[in-house]
């Protein structure tokens, strides 16, 4: 038991990682109704700026956090979407798709030339040490991960549920048309909904980098789970990607526990491939028609 | 009349230009700059640049100056193929690299049908064995230090078993099949076996199941940025056991990347800037002063493979490609002939090298060398 309660809790703490860049996902579908193929990188690039901005300004930790935060989220919120999605998304989706594939490729390469090839270490804000639960020694550090993440996804539900801005937000996603009749500022709500992706990014990109370490090569495998974790979870809902990325982090964990190390790549995209069967709109998500 | 002169010119730059290629020697380093193999590769291009600006300092090899040049492999063997192909179509006299066993084992018969030396880093047992006669080591093989590992396990660590964690590629599978025999000859139970993926960023689960086998001892063979994080993945979990490892866990990358978790590792080391041998110490300042971080083994491989060139060519008396594979072959190259080699090498016929090695341990964040074994052939 106490082993795979282990098991268990270094998955959820995976898992909500991958919850964190879903939930991008989720929110570009909504206002964009595209998918942001450069996600993995959104969540591999903070934690370079941040590395970046300590070596290049000499500065301490929570100077160059700042810096690096505050240069990506204005980057890779606002300049993402004034630069990216509104000049591409008048030609369609697909080839604003296609734009973030070449922003994907761009990230990687720059933070590669212009930071480093190699992994380097990212400080953590939580000690590395365990306490025992139920017997199993648990990671401080899973335990931060978790409690951040959770504490972040919460507070974005209740931003998006419970206030006027939210609400807002929530119209322009489901029906632009209408919110712009009634007054909404619809170009200013996908605005915020784009900063919010890149907030969350941050938030993933610091919890994770100290354990992943910073390298630019990070965000193939987050921006994969991310992606299967938004389709198990249902890719139009943020309940639904928050529930995906737990279950793809949980499944990943259980598998190279119990049925090999060498193949737990495969099971989550068994799992995918068993959803997109069984329930295509995923576990939480809402059936979409269109009408063409 | 204008004409003659401008013939003239023509002919002149265009005689001009051999000649000034003829005052220079093009190595090739093919090599991990990216991918997985960053960390070593740039470790083994630093290295080869550090020899080249050495040796042309004190006037070249017979009167060339060395002019290198290093193409990235991304540690991908298509490419890895690809640039040795250009190096011997721009003519290069040696090739050097890469370091992954993988991509060597991809490459090394373009080198070998092209009859020019290919001098490279891998470790895995392989490759050797194929009998290709242009393909070199700068580092022990596999074959030769698992048996020195098992014996450190048996007599020192005193494990009765083990756990084996290994990376799931070329160098990975080859140690991991090079100890296991070893283990079983020394009486020690491998519990558990477990195989992980190159460029695995998680090793929750690994570690996990590493530390409720309750084993003596860890042996942990994986690339530079996979050991730094299945060391801090196993800090986390609480594992106290023993960290053994074969050079790679004990590398100056790993230390840096694991922090704190690298404490107490220890195990066999090929090479090391630690060692008690100066020309390695010297190697190592030098190193640091000029790109600002140390060493790991892979950076005097890279050091010690331009001066196996050197030391080839200036034996044979000429820039003969094939005849430099041949001088190598069967060589002692002892540092008092050629300082730059650094501590006496002998290069068997199939390209193995056996030499001194070390055992050592991380103590405070430093690899501390806490013995020095003899060659196997003394």
């Amino acid at each position: 038991m106490a082993e795979f309660t282990a098991y268990l809790i270094a998955g959820i703490a995976t898992g909500a990682i991958y919850a964190l860049a879903a939930i991008g996902f989720t929110l570009v579908w909504q206002t964009s109704q595209t998918i942001n193929f450069a996600q993995g990188e959104f969540v591999m690039l903070p934690a370079v700026l941040v590395l970046l901005a300590i070596k290049l300004l000499g500065a301490p930790i929570w100077l160059g956090a700042l810096v690096g935060i505050a240069a990506f989220i204005l980057i890779f919120g606002v300049g993402f979407k004034l630069t990216v999605v509104d000049p591409m998304i008048k030609h369609g989706v697909l080839p604003l798709a296609i734009a973030t594939m070449a922003l994907s490729i761009i990230m990687k390469e720059g933070a590669k030339d212009g930071f480093s090839a190699e992994a380097q270490n990212f400080p953590s804000f939580v000690p590395t040490q365990t306490i025992s639960v139920f017997g199993a020694s648990i990671s401080l550090q899973h335990l931060a991960i978790i409690a951040c993440a959770f504490a972040v996804i919460g507070l974005l539900q209740w931003f998006v549920g419970g206030t006027k801005l939210g609400r807002q937000m929530q119209a322009t996603a489901q029906n632009p048309t209408v919110a712009r009749i009634l007054g909404i500022p619809v170009e200013r709500m996908v605005l915020l909904t784009f900063v919010i992706n890149a907030a969350l990014a941050v938030v993933a990109s610091v919890l994770i980098s100290p354990i992943y370490l910073a390298k630019f090569s990070n965000g193939e495998v987050i921006g994969l789970f991310a992606f299967i974790a938004a389709i198990v979870g249902g890719f139009n809902q943020v309940r639904g990607a928050l529930v995906g990325g737990l279950i793809v982090g949980i499944v990943d964990s259980m598998a190279a526990a119990y049925i090999s190390t060498q193949y737990r790549l495969a099971v989550p995209l068994i799992l995918l491939v068993v959803i997109i069967l069984l329930k295509p709109e995923g576990l939480m998500g809402r059936k979409e028609e269109r009408r063409v | 009349m204008k004409s003659h002169w401008i013939m003239a010119a023509a002919l002149s730059a265009g005689l001009g230009s051999p000649a000034l290629s003829q005052d220079k020697v093009k190595l090739v380093d093919v090599i991990e700059l990216s991918g997985a193999g960053a960390t070593a590769g740039t470790n083994f291009k630093n290295g080869v640049d550090l020899a080249v600006a050495d040796i042309n300092a004190k006037g070249g090899i017979l009167g060339k100056q060395i002019e290198i040049v290093h193409y990235d492999t991304q540690t991908n063997p298509g490419n890895t193929r690809a640039a040795v192909q250009r190096a011997i179509d721009e003519g290069a006299y040696a090739v050097l690299g890469p370091v992954f066993s993988g991509p060597i084992s991809a490459s090394m018969q373009i080198s070998q049908r092209a009859e020019i030396a290919q001098i490279v880093a891998g470790e895995a047992a392989g490759f050797t064995k194929q009998g290709n006669p242009y393909i070199f080591r700068t580092s022990l093989s596999q074959t030769a230090a698992m048996p020195k590992i098992a014996k450190y396990l048996k007599e020192t660590v005193k494990a009765g078993s083990i756990a084996v964690v290994w990376v799931n590629n070329d160098f990975g599978k080859g140690g991991r099949d090079a100890i296991l025999p070893e283990l079983e000859k020394a009486g020690i139970k491998v519990a558990v076996d477990l195989a992980t993926e190159q460029g695995q960023a998680d090793f929750a689960a690994d570690a996990i199941k590493v530390k409720n086998a309750n084993v003596d001892a860890v042996f942990v063979y994986l690339n530079e940025e996979e050991s730094a994080r299945f060391l801090r993945a196993a800090k986390q979990q609480g594992i106290t056991k023993p960290m053994i490892g074969e050079t790679t866990l004990l590398g100056a990358k790993v230390i840096e990347l694991a922090g704190d978790a690298a404490n107490g590792v220890k195990g066999h080391v090929g090479l090391s800037i630690d060692a008690p041998i100066p020309a390695f110490q010297d190697f190592g300042k030098k190193y640091q002063t000029k790109y600002g971080f140390n060493s790991d083994h892979n950076g005097l491989k890279g050091y010690m493979a331009v001066h196996m060139v050197k030391w080839a060519t200036e034996k044979q008396k000429k820039f003969d490609k094939k005849g430099l594979a041949d001088t190598l072959r069967g060589a002692t190259i002892k540092p008092s002939d050629e300082p730059g080699i650094l501590m006496e090498t002998t290069i068997e016929q199939n390209g193995d090298l056996d030499r001194e090695s070390f055992l050592a341990e991380v103590i405070d964040g430093k690899q501390v060398i806490t013995a020095t074994l003899p060659k196997i052939k003394p």
